[in-house]
């Protein structure tokens, strides 16, 4: 299998999750889409590894992935913040910075 | 033989990517997204990547997965409509800007020229992408990166902590503040501050 194979899935999931970002209202899944987005890149960044034979790709994937796990973190405890709060949980209503 | 596995991980992918965009109920989205992240592994091993593979399944489809699935079952996954509000006007602009990025993408892909692309990748050794090579690297070349993502980690986890934490409003009085702690035993007893805290700690009723 060549190299552009892996690039063209890699393309075709990072443009699901831009669609997800900017259609769906619940911020759960545009965290989800934002999720595949990510991943989407890392796809890239192995399968240039890959292409290259280093393994300094691999390692940036890695490190993709706790920056990944730390955005989840974070947003998850937003959500849970603004749903105790009784804050509706839609992207489209929250719309002012102030508590 | 690496060709089928290539197409069925990538198709599984790829429909774990629309599921989680196209479903209405946010804990099937969540399913979705794990089953791409399985195919995602897949494709990862057949990149001779096996320690991002194995990271990828246990530390996303695992670890970050549960959180998800824990708080799509604390907040309730609402049945919403789509996009009441705004019509399919807004819809139709943001489709169109994704299959545009989309359209973008594949003539800088295939358009590239580059002649590694075309090809089924250099040559590599052995334990190319094994466990050991990956703890070499982050120990030696990108020991600085490794240190500040173990920074970050923390940083993210305390903030979740304090972000997702059990609080009544601002002007709530039960709200217990530093302020209490370190007020004089004249104007307020150590009892008073214990009390506070455990009703903080039992929470706002009726959540």
């Amino acid at each position: 299998m060549s190299i552009t194979w892996y690039l063209c899935v890699s393309a075709i999931v990072f443009c699901t999750g831009v669609g997800g970002v900017l259609t769906r209202k619940n911020p759960l899944v545009v965290l989800l889409s934002l999720e595949l987005m990510l991943n989407a890149a890392n796809l890239a960044l192995v399968a240039f590894a890959r292409a290259h034979g280093n393994q300094e790709g691999q390692v940036f994937a890695l490190i993709v992935m706790v920056v990944a796990a730390c955005e989840v973190a974070v947003g998850l405890g937003l959500i849970v913040a603004l749903f105790r709060r009784r804050l509706p949980i839609d992207v489209d209503e929250l719309r002012e910075l102030q508590g | 033989m690496a060709e089928v596995i290539f197409f069925f991980a990538a198709a599984v992918a790829l429909a774990g990517a629309f599921g989680t965009v196209i479903l209405r109920n946010p804990f099937y989205s969540v399913l979705a997204l794990v089953s791409h992240l399985l195919g995602l592994a897949a494709l990862f091993l057949l990149l001779r990547a096996e320690f991002v593979a194995a990271a990828q399944v246990i530390v996303y489809a695992g670890a970050v997965m549960v959180l998800y699935v824990f708080v799509v079952a604390y907040v309730g996954g609402q049945d919403r409509p789509l996009s009441p509000r705004h019509g399919p006007g807004m819809r139709a602009v943001a489709l169109l800007f994704s299959g545009a990025l989309l359209v973008e993408f594949a003539i800088a892909i295939l358009g590239s020229g580059l002649s590694v692309l075309d090809k089924e990748g250099a040559g590599f050794f052995p334990a190319f992408g094994s466990p050991g090579e990956m703890g070499k690297l982050f120990l030696t070349q990108f020991l600085l990166a490794f240190e500040i993502a173990s920074l970050l980690l923390l940083v993210a986890a305390v903030g979740a902590v304090i972000l997702a934490r059990r609080r009544a409003g601002l002007d709530d009085p039960r709200e217990l503040s530093v302020a209490d702690l370190l007020r004089s035993p004249e104007d307020g007893t150590l009892t008073d501050a214990e009390r506070g805290s455990l009703q903080e700690a039992a929470g706002p009723p009726g959540r």
